[in-house]
């Protein structure tokens, strides 16, 4: 019994400072837009340059070497220090963000900072996820591995859900008026969800600083037999190597693939390419995220009775072959042009506003259409009415936004809620098949790599690589779903053929 | 198996610089369609770090086919 509530003190403390890290490092993507518009203003090419670097920086190059970094010292000093160490640095680099003063009070400072800031997070979110793995399953019994860090597994999509959540709801509350609000998160609100990582920090550290270091490490040192050289036993020798590069090409590329796809493409594909309203876009996601994140915990522990392998590489293959129907599905649920307008229900607005000391104006046309099964369409067209008709109109700026009617919104969260049974079946596992591939001497090194390559690097290029391809070829709107697709059928074959169905019971 | 698996390394062989090869050949194109200094960063940072993933892909198909990962 007290062995049965010392691991639940284990996977408390280790989930919760690994949520916080998540949480930390997604509300700087979701609020991108915000944080640009405060410390990277387009208008300036340096700032904007400062930009591009934030975020791909942070997220390709800065995450590996976080895992480089922080696995040797893991591997050299133990779990315990190293993961607080991550925390520490993730919620100060998050909290100062939250109070950086922005671009036209301190200049270029500004940026900087916050570019600095963004990097050290990249690096504390590289060394975090492998300790926290390694910290649980060194505590679990062998035989409940799968099960223990399932809920290590459930923190990155928990993560998720409470970053959209707080901003959600800081976004909405503070005024009555719900533009007024908006307009004030935008302003200065948006500090408030950076600021609030603190608190839950200061809580983590607390109880992480409670902890013990984890006895396999802790006997591997009072034996003398910790690795002198992590980095270079890790990578430098065939028979670890063999091993990363499996890891990594049978696993956590696929893996990558299939959870930025649920949980992050998905969410982007809705907004930008079905046009769907700011807030329904992410509370189809949070619905879905909700109702599927006990299944991380459901095939962990399933995966140590049957094994990790297979129920990874059926949530890849299945993502694989329905990819394309389900986000069809969700093109279709959004057309408009399949729908009967009720064309005395609609509406239009035009305001025209003067530019001073010019004799323009802007003019906004807001067109509003509503459809028999509930759906709302609103149209903002902007454009500049010059005073001299010689100057050249530029092209309107056209913002479309549909609000779902209930049926076809759950059908939406129904679609999304199958993606993420795919992200749970594929990422639900993956912690203790790491876990139980390499030796505990150089275990924070060996599995945090692969991992973060893997998640970081082929999950993160999702996005970007998907709207690189739905650009070049504007005929399909699906097109930007051949990388995750590709990426992850390779994974399958490769996991198929090489990897052990067994668990692997080799190490301690 | 143990043959379809040495085989296959053939594939994951060639599939190292098959990719390298995609890959700076898609960023000189979308450097040439684009050519400013976001462009430049973005896929100078996707083929920095696409490059050693690529070797690393052809090191396990010449693993592969050496027969390592046999069982």
């Amino acid at each position: 019994m007290k062995k049965e509530n010392k691991i639940w003190q284990v996977i408390t403390a280790s989930s919760l400072g690994t949520l916080i890290e998540w949480y930390d490092f997604y509300i700087f993507g979701s609020l991108a837009t915000v944080i640009a518009g405060q410390f990277f203003p387009k208008t300036n090419p340096t700032a904007a340059l400062l930009s591009t670097l934030a975020t791909f920086a942070a997220g390709f190059i800065v995450r590996p070497f976080g895992a480089l970094f922080f696995g040797r010292l893991g591997d050299l000093v133990g779990r315990k220090y190293t993961f607080l160490l991550t925390l520490v640095l993730m919620g100060g680099s998050t909290f100062a963000i939250g109070l950086v003063p922005s671009y036209e009070s301190i200049g270029f400072a500004a940026p900087i900072i916050v570019l600095t800031l963004r990097l050290l997070q990249g690096l504390a979110l590289g060394g975090e996820y492998g300790g926290a793995a390694t910290y649980v399953a060194e505590h679990a019994p062998v035989g409940r591995r799968g099960y223990y860090t399932s809920w290590i597994q459930t923190t990155a999509t928990l993560g998720l859900f409470v970053s959209l959540s707080v901003i959600l709801f800081t976004r909405h509350s503070l005024d009555v008026d719900p533009a007024v609000s908006i307009a004030k998160f935008n302003a200065w609100g948006w500090r408030i969800p950076f600021l609030f990582s603190i608190v839950l920090v200061g809580v983590s550290i607390y109880i992480r600083l409670k902890m013990q270091e984890s006895p396999l490490f802790s006997k591997l040192k009072s034996e003398g037999a910790i690795s002198v050289n992590p980095l270079k036993e890790s990578f430098g020798h065939k028979e670890n190597l063999k091993m990363v590069l499996l890891a990594l090409f049978g696993a956590t590329m696929g893996q990558g693939v299939v959870w930025y796809t649920g949980q992050f493409y998905a969410q982007s594909f809705i907004e930008n390419v079905c046009k769907i309203d700011f807030d329904q876009s992410r509370t189809i996601l949070i619905w879905a995220i909700l109702f599927g994140t006990p299944l991380f915990v459901v095939f962990g522990s399933w995966s140590d009775k049957i094994g990790r392998k297979w129920i990874m590489l059926v949530g890849m293959f299945l993502a694989v072959v329905t990819y394309n129907p389900l986000f069809k599905g969700l093109l279709e649920l959004s057309d408009t042009a399949t729908k009967t307008e009720v064309v005395a229900a609609a509406t239009l607005k035009i305001n025209s506003v003067s530019i001073p000391n010019s004799g323009d104006f802007v003019r906004t046309a807001l067109s509003t259409k509503s459809y028999t099964d509930g759906t709302i369409v609103t149209t903002t067209t902007t454009d500049t009415l010059y005073a001299n008709p010689a100057q050249t109109t530029l092209k309107p700026v056209v913002k479309i936004s549909k609000v779902l009617a209930n049926g076809i919104y759950w059908k939406m969260v129904l679609i999304v809620f199958i993606m993420i049974v795919y992200v749970t079946m594929v990422y639900g596992p993956i912690a203790a098949f790491l876990v139980e591939l390499f030796p505990t001497k150089i275990r924070y090194t060996s599995m945090s790599l692969p991992y973060h390559i893997g998640n970081g690097v082929f999950g993160g290029l999702t996005p970007f690589i998907a709207t690189l391809l739905s650009t070049m070829y504007t005929a399909d709107a699906l097109a930007g779903l051949q990388y995750p697709i590709i990426v992850a059928a390779v994974s399958v074959i490769i996991g198929t053929l090489y990897l052990d169905s067994k668990i692997n019971t080799k190490h301690d | 198996m143990n043959q379809i698996k040495k085989l296959a390394g053939i594939i994951w062989l060639l599939l190292g610089p098959a990719s390298i090869y995609f890959i700076v050949r898609a960023a000189a194109h979308e450097i040439a369609v684009k050519p400013g200094v976001d462009t430049v960063i973005q896929w100078g940072v996707f083929v920095v770090i696409f490059i050693p993933i690529a070797i690393g892909m052809s090191i396990f198909g010449y693993y592969a086919i050496k027969g390592e990962y046999n069982h």
